[in-house]
């Protein structure tokens, strides 16, 4: 409900002190928040109890947690720091999940019930090693006991307390340990691996006491590569370093024997070399020459069998015990639309205990993993059910041919966000699913009528409260009149888009990217950037806006690109290309041609600047601002910044009109051996800027902010101190930070602040930055600002030339002739290390700004720019003080109220993104991390509109009755003077 | 009285018309009664009505001035409001420099009607009407004045550049760290 001269209420609101919380029954109207774990690495299930069946699971973004089997919902979720990737999980004792992680140097217990950590060890060893957790059935002294080989040594660790029972080193320099086994039912384990690539060790240990039974070793001329997979309790099957060999190692009784078979004796076509798919399943294993798996038998006898030649994708699950000497093990395979699930017996190919065919979205890519569970029919017979991990990330559970639940895990690692408009509401056409009925409508109103005068009894809060969390409004599939729905689209690293909608967050559509699929000319491909390619708004409604994503074959900067255009709207990718030039930068253009598509300059890694679209009209519009045209690249490896502009030919042999070469400008060259680049930052570019005057209320005067697109914030610090915090002392470090012109590397203002170290996260914004860093000599946290202002304007003051337009203030400007800035500065103390930091953006830029703080407890906080203000003195005069200047202080106040996520976390919280909408006071916020979280955000209050629980009935009804009341009072005193006349 | 009219118009049998004041003699048909003279009566009258509109003259001034000299102290009682209101913009501050703003000007739109009552071919309005204009407009100055203090009146140089959008950049730079 805008009105936007609600003046009266304005003057009431801007009377009161704007606050920023929100009360209890305010929580879910704009705002949603979804949890993600990432790509799952490890699944144990957990389904033996009556009580509730839960899956255990490992990610790829270092995540613990444990998730309902019926719904795939998160019972806790434990998300371990950047650097402690988790290893291997299992459970002990019914009841604890033990997880290895920190490359095996960090045992945990969890409950399994609610995710209290029971226990913590840590191991340490002498070398790096492969990490392997190995659950036994073997008790000391009542303790189970769980074997680790981290760092170069065994460890047996007591389930009950995380108390390293023994540890046991190897003598052996180069052992590179492959695994460890404990044949059942007995009270010794072997540890196998290779040692100097050509020799086969193998340890026999007890496992009650680490004592050394046993070393034999075994050598192999040809060599070993890559993994291995176990066959049985005492056989291994590896492949020779050509990988055109299997060797079937054998163990057994402390006797080493390594039989050699070679591929093409078993496959008659094969083509190149094999790799081991690992797995331990009983007497089987599979290998991979190039896209065809195949499965080879090991029986009894050491002979070598193939079974089956699969051409599909396939993936293999591990074993999985479902009676005595009976393993089962599940098995996928692509055919088309469709997924395959098989559940194999060990021992018997040709038996299959399930077979069940699925329809699988093709959107979701192809199958990577698959983790079996078995369960008790009523009828005594088995029945099987599959957690599968697909392409794009996401994780689903199969059961009775069917899905039971899917989560959406790629949303997890989103690499880039943009948003899109969505369609506009046309007659006739209806969007929205539910239309409330008129009857519907006027029950609502009369329960908020209720609400408001205090009538209402708890059902009808209730119903109320339901009311407005699922109003229709707001997942409308139509562009609404404040901006408030939108698309948000996300890349994720797996190579998915999606579109979620900004009311519900609810996904819209998702598209596997064909171009960033893998395939023979791109074998890794990633994605790099997203950006908005075509905004209809003008002269172009009738296109549907595409978003244009540039991905690269490989994590080297010069392999070559992928492009491809994807329609917002539908979700359909419209064209994809494979480019014959790398990508190094993506440069939209503030330029747009007939049909509002962005002109985009992607620079490769030979300086050559490619012109996109490849249009004659799109090389007309960029012709005639050829010349205004540059680019810069900060190669913060070697400290320099350099600036170019362009040539009107590639340097290259081949004639591309739509190729630029790049003429250096300019370069900044930093001593490597004093300064470090860390951080650079400039501002957005769609960032609407109302005026560049900023008045100074206290004199009546105006300074002009130095509004400029081609700013730079670089900051350096000390090669020595770009490490850990207290890694250095104050005197040896420092952090120097620079504003520069890209345009003509003029370093407009340089400040070094002394005994400072990194991490610096930063923020531009109209014509300041503020920045976040550690002081080494107050051992605290602080933000800086600078503010930078215009000098060579200054005298702009003569009030009648300003009122005849007499002036220079809208005449265009050019980096060449100006330089005369004055910069204004301070710091304040942080208590807080942050994640992430941005600024609101509002679709004017007339709303104050406030900096949304991602904080390391992952909240995103709001901080009042005024806070950050460099004018703030210890006693603001009476006029500062009405112009909103705070007193000063040494630090920077956290308000409670002014956690924008309120009580949620975003764990792993990597990046907060602001949206104006079209409302001037709001803006979008979305942050992302492991977890979504959205919410509409007004600065300075919703003052241009009324507020949500405003009631419209209410005044309706004060009107009518108001309405009613004049005109009876009219005809009541119409009649007493008619009376009064005939008297 | 319409019916009254009505009936005396249609039906009139005869009437006595006492209006006649003509002075002159000659112009009427029945000769003035003995010992009556005219003229000495109408000079009578004359002096009196003389003394009676010099009274009312003299008295229609003094008004004039009293109602000229009256914005006076309306003003003093603005000042003092004013005063009391401050100098910060909210609603009561805004509510009295309006009507400071505007009493003055209805009082200057209606300064013909103020005087109606007390005009006079004798009476020289011209004084009482100047020193009203006069002290109104000073009213409207102390409003204007009062405006200016609350800071709502362009007089300042950021109020015309603060509409102004920012200036065009001719340069376009991009670009940053390689991806």
């Amino acid at each position: 409900m805008p009105i936007t001269h609600a003046f009266l209420l304005f003057f009431i609101f801007s009377s009161l002190q704007p606050t920023l919380s929100l009360y209890e029954d305010q929580v879910g109207l704009t705002d949603w928040h979804q949890q993600y774990i990432g790509k799952v690495k490890q699944a144990v299930f957990h389904t033996h109890k009556t009580g509730r069946k839960r899956v255990v699971v490992s990610t790829e973004d270092n995540v613990i947690a444990t998730l309902d089997l019926r719904r795939g919902e998160i019972f806790w979720r434990h998300v371990l720091g950047h650097n402690d990737v988790v290893d291997g999980i299992v459970i002990a004792l019914g009841k604890y999940v033990i997880t290895l992680s920190s490359e095996g140097s960090i045992l945990r217990a969890w409950n399994l019930p609610d995710g209290q950590m029971v226990w913590e060890s840590s191991l340490h060893g002498p070398k790096h090693s492969k990490s392997l957790l190995v659950m036994t059935n073997v008790v000391i002294e009542k303790d189970n006991v769980v074997i680790i080989f981290s760092n170069g040594r065994l460890h047996a660790v007591s389930c009950i307390d995380g108390e390293v029972l023994w540890n046991k080193d190897f003598e052996v320099e180069s052992l590179k340990v492959q695994k460890v086994i404990q044949p059942p039912g007995s009270n010794f384990v072997y540890v196998v691996g290779f040692a100097a690539s050509s020799h086969f060790e193998m340890y026999q240990i007890n496992a009650k006491n680490g004592e050394l039974l046993k070393h034999e070793s075994a050598a192999f001329s040809g060599g070993f590569s890559g993994e291995v997979s176990l066959v049985s309790s005492e056989t291994l099957v590896a492949l020779d370093s050509t990988g055109l060999i299997l060797l079937r190692i054998r163990f057994h009784k402390g006797n080493v024997s390594i039989q050699q078979t070679p591929i093409s004796n078993l496959v008659e076509d094969s083509l190149g070399p094999a790799v081991i798919i690992p797995s331990s399943i009983m007497e089987l294993f599979a290998i991979k020459i190039n896209a065809v798996t195949i499965f080879i038998r090991v029986t009894g006898t050491g002979k070598l069998e193939v079974v089956e030649k699969a051409n599909h994708e396939t993936a293999v699950g591990d074993a999985l015990s479902i009676s005595e000497g009976q393993q089962a093990f599940g098995l996928v395979q692509h055919a088309g639309r469709d997924i395959h699930l098989t559940v194999k017996l060990a021992h018997d190919w040709g038996g299959d205990l399930l077979k069940e065919s699925i329809k699988m979205d093709q959107q979701r890519g192809l199958v990577h993993k698959v983790f079996i569970n078995n369960y008790v029919r009523t009828d005594g017979s088995y029945g099987f059910r599959a957690l599968i991990v697909m392409e794009d990330h996401s994780l689903l559970l199969l059961q009775q041919g069917a899905i039971v639940w899917s989560r959406e895990d790629g949303l997890a690692s989103i690499i880039d966000v943009t948003t899109s408009e969505l369609p506009v509401e046309r007659a006739g056409v209806s969007v929205a699913k539910v239309e409330l009925n008129l009857f519907e409508w006027l029950k609502g109103h009369m329960l908020k009528l209720k609400g408001t005068l205090m009538l209402a009894s708890p059902e009808d809060i209730a119903a109320i409260q339901y009311m407005r969390l699922k109003s229709s409004e707001k997942s409308k599939m139509t562009r609404d009149h404040n901006g408030f729905r939108k698309l948000l689209i996300a890349l994720t690293r797996a190579g998915k888009l999606f579109a979620l909608h900004t009311g519900d967050g609810r996904i819209v559509w998702s598209l596997l990217l064909q171009s960033l699929h893998k395939s023979e000319a791109c074998q890794h491909p990633i994605g790099l950037n997203l950006c908005p390619w075509q905004v209809p708004h003008h002269h172009a409604l009738d296109e549907n806006p595409s978003v244009l994503v540039v991905g690269r074959c490989g994590p080297s900067s010069d392999a070559p690109g992928v492009i491809s255009f994807v329609d917002s709207y539908t979700g359909k990718e419209l064209s994809s290309s494979s480019l014959v030039h790398s990508v190094a930068q993506v440069i939209p253009l503030p330029y747009t041609d007939s049909t509002e598509q962005r002109l985009h300059l992607l620079i490769d890694a030979d300086k050559h600047a490619h012109l996109y679209p490849k249009t004659p009209e799109a090389i007309g519009i960029f012709q005639r601002e050829f010349s205004n045209i540059y680019w810069y690249s900060v190669e913060d490896d070697n400290g320099i910044i350099k600036g170019y502009a362009l040539k009107s030919k590639c340097d290259g042999t081949v004639a591309d009109k739509f190729c630029f070469g790049s003429r250096e400008l300019w370069s900044i060259v930093l001593p490597s051996e004093s300064e470090k680049i860390i951080a650079t930052v400039t501002r957005k570019l769609n960032e609407a800027v109302h005026t560049q005057a900023k008045l100074i209320a206290a004199d009546q005067d105006v300074m002009y902010k130095y509004i400029s697109r081609n700013l730079l914030f670089v900051a350096t610090v000390a090669p020595k101190a770009s490490g850990e915090i207290g890694s250095v002392t104050p005197e040896e470090s420092w952090l120097v930070v620079y504003l520069i012109d890209t345009v003509t590397g003029f370093v407009l203002h340089r400040v070094t602040h002394h005994g400072s170290q990194g991490p610096v996260e930063a923020v531009f914004s109209e014509n300041w930055v503020v920045y976040h860093y550690f002081n080494l000599r107050a051992h605290r946290y602080e933000m800086s600002v600078i503010e930078i202002y215009d000098q060579s304007w200054a005298d702009n003051k003569d009030v009648w030339k300003l009122v005849v337009g007499k002036h220079n203030l809208t005449s265009p400007i050019s980096s060449y002739s100006r330089s005369e800035v004055v910069t204004k500065s301070q710091s304040y103390f942080f208590t807080h290390s942050l994640k992430a930091i941005a600024v609101t953006s509002t679709a004017k830029g007339i709303t104050s700004k406030q900096l949304l703080i991602g904080t390391i407890g992952d909240q995103v906080l709001a901080l009042d720019k005024r806070f950050l203000d460099p004018r703030r003195s210890v006693n603001p005069t009476q006029a500062e003080r009405e112009e909103g200047i705070i007193p000063l202080t040494d630090s920077l106040p956290i308000i409670p109220q002014s956690y924008i996520t309120h009580n949620l976390r975003v764990e792993g919280l990597r990046g907060i993104i602001t949206v104006p909408a079209k409302l001037e006071s709001t803006t979008l916020v979305f942050a992302h991390g492991l977890d979504l979280f959205f919410t509409h955000f007004a600065p300075s209050r919703t003052y241009d509109s009324l507020t949500e629980d405003f009631s419209c009935a209410l005044l309706l009804i004060t009107i009518v009755v108001l309405v009613a009341a004049i005109f009876v009072t009219w005809v009541l005193s119409q009649r007493k003077e008619l009376q009064d006349k005939w008297r | 009285m319409e019916k009254g009219k009505g009936v005396m118009g249609s039906c009139r049998r005869w009437a006595v018309d006492f209006s006649d004041n003509s002075t002159a003699p000659s112009s009427r048909d029945i000769p003035d009664p003995p010992g009556f003279t005219r003229a000495s009566v109408d000079q009578d009258d004359s002096a009196v009505s003389r003394q009676k509109k010099d009274a009312e003259s003299n008295w229609k001034a003094q008004k004039a001035w009293e109602v000229a000299q009256s914005p006076f102290k309306n003003l003093l009682m603005m000042g003092f409001m004013m005063w009391m209101a401050g100098s910060t913009v909210h609603l009561f501050s805004i509510g009295i420099t309006f009507s400071a703003l505007w009493q003055p000007i209805s009082a200057l739109q209606g300064v013909g009607k103020v005087f109606e009552p007390y005009k006079d071919n004798k009476v020289d309005l011209l004084g009482p009407k100047l020193l009203f204009i006069a002290l109104n407009l000073g009213g409207l100055a102390l409003g204007v004045w009062k405006l200016n203090t609350l800071g709502l009146l362009p007089t300042h140089a950021s109020d015309w550049v603060s509409s102004l959008p920012p200036a065009q950049e001719v340069e376009y730079s991009g670009g940053g760290v390689p991806l």
